[in-house]
């Protein structure tokens, strides 16, 4: 059964020059045990979504239509309060820069307990005891001397471990990973991962991974969502998205990576994808990625908008032109 | 813009950029009135390589790692505490400061944040043709020309030579960065992390100018990064910086297929490639590296 059940969530910004369609009738299911995978650019409404799910979008942000039903329960008709019991609960969420989600003036100690006492109900001394657990959990040396130390005595793999040890102190059900290890260097950040994978299984719980980096998703998630100006464009088992992508702007974004090893390390020129995404505030009315599409312009790209439809068994692609269905030549291919 | 002559440097079959037991230390000070120095940090520790005309050494290197400290001192933008950087034959760490400013026509660098690098209150006209006004290259017509030039080099519409930094995306002011680094015709680059404020489809197209401009102009790339892929597909040669020090130089493909050092090792298995099958290889490598992995903490 799915725990979270995304559908035509619609969270959209009012500004000065309009209203920016952030998330754009988004749907997805996140199965029970499952890492699904957000892969998207900047901007592609990929965190904004992760901030839908757990109310957190801040004015002049607003989710303006959409379902998200986590265990068979609505969330955006709860109250503040009845979320404040589910945030940090059930549902726990790690961000990309753990300088500004901890607090500089309190202990991490204080930080930790504060959840379990507003959480489990714990006495200061048994969460005490539960906070130094958490911390080798997550394996900080020295845990029961640490906790009274500030985030600014930490490295920024150990805030982040710190966030994670916050994050799993009431053993949520989910949790939500935004850009995780973004702001690491590539040895911490395998550190984490590797430790998100342990506790994933350990705790037994769902994760959504939110992030930039393809090697990230390809490392962790079992489902992937590719994500394009609000849009979900493709969505397929890690798999079978790496081994035959669909969508031309996921074959465009994996041609256009640099490799480390194999036969496509340095051969010549990268692929690059000419333009950039489109502006929210008034983006293309059929297909988004039509105009930096090289399949585009065939026939009605610019006219019809595609909706996103199965072309194999657990393989979904919002595009006329995928891969598997491709005939045509590019149209002027390969221009810069 | 033509292709330089070949330098003396080259003629002799020396390389271009030579830095030899290159040094950097910053005092760490103490006290209230009086200044003390307690101890250093070496930033830059005993660090030598080479460059050679129209090819690339790549950097590569986590934070704190001391690359861009490497780089900075290179072009003299920070005096080196101790060690040689020859460019051309020519001794940089002694030179004084008027014969500093004609060498500087020849080494340019283009810079990580195409947001905090371009001055918003400057025309691209203006920001690109700096470099022509502040080395007195020509009258104020000859420059107009020259920018309109490197706009195109670059790919850029010369109309845009009044337009502002605001008006562009991320890619595109790192283009404005490149023009600029081009104005002086330049031999060599210090290209700092270029690519790391870019998003991916946008990265692969600044990489490709900066390979397509090698090859017209034949540049030397000193070129410095943290993503190991990207410094893979832009070096002939790479050097692994860790704690200041090179622990590792040779070729790409030696470094990347063969790594001896286990820094690099541990790099390597940490990165991690698009490409789900791959995933249980390495990390059975990080297992095996776990003493190096853990130290990185």
């Amino acid at each position: 059964m799915a725990l979270l059940e995304v559908s035509d969530l619609r969270t959209y910004f009012k500004t000065r020059e309009g209203e920016v369609h952030a998330v754009d009738g988004v749907s997805f299911n996140v199965e029970e045990g499952k890492v699904l995978g957000i892969v998207g650019e900047s901007g592609c409404g990929k965190s904004v979504t992760s901030l839908s799910i757990m109310g957190l979008v801040q004015n002049p942000g607003r989710v303006v239509s959409g379902s998200v039903l986590f265990d068979g329960r609505e969330l955006t008709t709860l109250t503040d309060r009845e979320l404040e019991d589910v945030r940090g609960r059930s549902i726990a969420m790690i961000f990309q820069d753990p300088m500004t989600s901890l607090n500089p003036v309190l202990t991490i100690g204080t930080q930790i307990t504060e959840t379990l006492r507003r959480h489990m109900n714990l006495s200061s001394a048994d969460a005490k005891k539960r906070a130094i657990e958490l911390l080798e959990e997550v394996h900080i040396p020295d845990a029961a001397r640490r906790l009274s130390d500030y985030p600014h005595r930490f490295s920024g793999g150990m805030r982040q471990r710190v966030m994670i040890a916050m994050a799993i102190s009431c053993n949520p059900r989910l949790l939500i990973a935004d850009e995780p290890t973004t702001a690491l260097d590539v040895t911490v950040q395998a550190g984490v991962l590797d430790l998100l994978d342990e506790l994933r299984i350990q705790h037994n719980m769902t994760m959504m991974m939110i992030t930039h980096n393809m090697g990230v998703v390809a490392e962790v998630a079992d489902d992937i969502l590719v994500m394009y100006a609000g849009q979900v464009v493709e969505q397929a088992p890690a798999m079978d998205l790496f081994g035959r992508p669909e969508h031309p702007y996921t074959e465009a974004l994996l041609a256009s990576l640099p490799h480390l090893e194999g036969e496509n390390v340095r051969n010549g020129r990268l692929v690059s994808i000419p333009g950039r995404p489109p502006d929210l505030l008034a983006p293309p009315e059929a297909c988004r990625f039509a105009p930096r599409c090289k399949y585009a312009g065939l026939d009605d790209c610019n006219v019809v908008a595609p909706e996103l439809r199965e072309v194999r068994t657990g393989h979904w692609v919002r595009s006329a032109h995928p891969t598997s269905e491709r005939t045509a030549v590019p149209v002027g291919a390969g221009a810069p | 813009m033509s292709e330089p002559a070949p330098s003396a440097a080259s003629r002799n079959g020396e390389p271009l950029l030579a830095v030899t037991g290159l040094k950097k230390y910053f005092p760490i000070k103490e006290g209230l009135l009086i200044d003390r120095t307690v101890d250093y940090v070496r930033a830059v520790d005993d660090v030598s390589f080479e460059v050679r005309q129209g090819e690339t050494l790549g950097l590569v290197g986590e934070s704190g790692s001391g690359k861009s400290t490497t780089g900075y001192c290179v072009l003299r933008l920070l005096k080196p505490t101790a060690g040689s950087v020859r460019f051309d034959g020519e001794e940089l760490t002694t030179m004084p400061r008027n014969a500093l400013r004609r060498m500087r026509r020849e080494m340019q660098i283009v810079f990580q944040d195409p947001y905090a690098s371009l001055n918003p209150r400057m025309t691209i006209g203006d920001i690109v043709g700096e470099p022509l006004l502040v080395h007195k290259i020509g009258d104020r017509k000859r420059r107009r020309r020259t920018v309109e030039e490197l706009l195109e080099v670059v790919g850029f519409n010369p109309d845009f030579v009044n337009r502002y930094p605001h008006e562009f995306s991320g890619g595109q002011r790192q283009r404005i960065g490149v023009a600029r680094a081009l104005a002086l015709n330049p031999r060599l680059i210090v290209c700092d992390e270029p690519v790391s404020a870019l998003d991916v489809s946008i990265q692969a197209q600044i990489l490709n100018l900066l390979k397509d401009l090698q090859k017209a102009f034949g540049l030397a790339y000193l070129f410095i990064a943290h993503d190991l892929a990207v410094v893979r597909e832009m070096s002939d040669k790479i050097a692994v910086m860790n704690h200041g020090k090179i622990v590792e130089m040779g070729s790409a493909d030696e470094v990347y297929t063969n790594p001896r050092h286990e820094y690099t090792k541990a790099l390597l298995a940490s990165v991690p490639v698009p490409d789900p099958l791959k995933m249980r290889e390495r990390k059975a490598e990080r297992r095996k590296l776990k003493h190096v992995l853990a130290e990185a903490l």
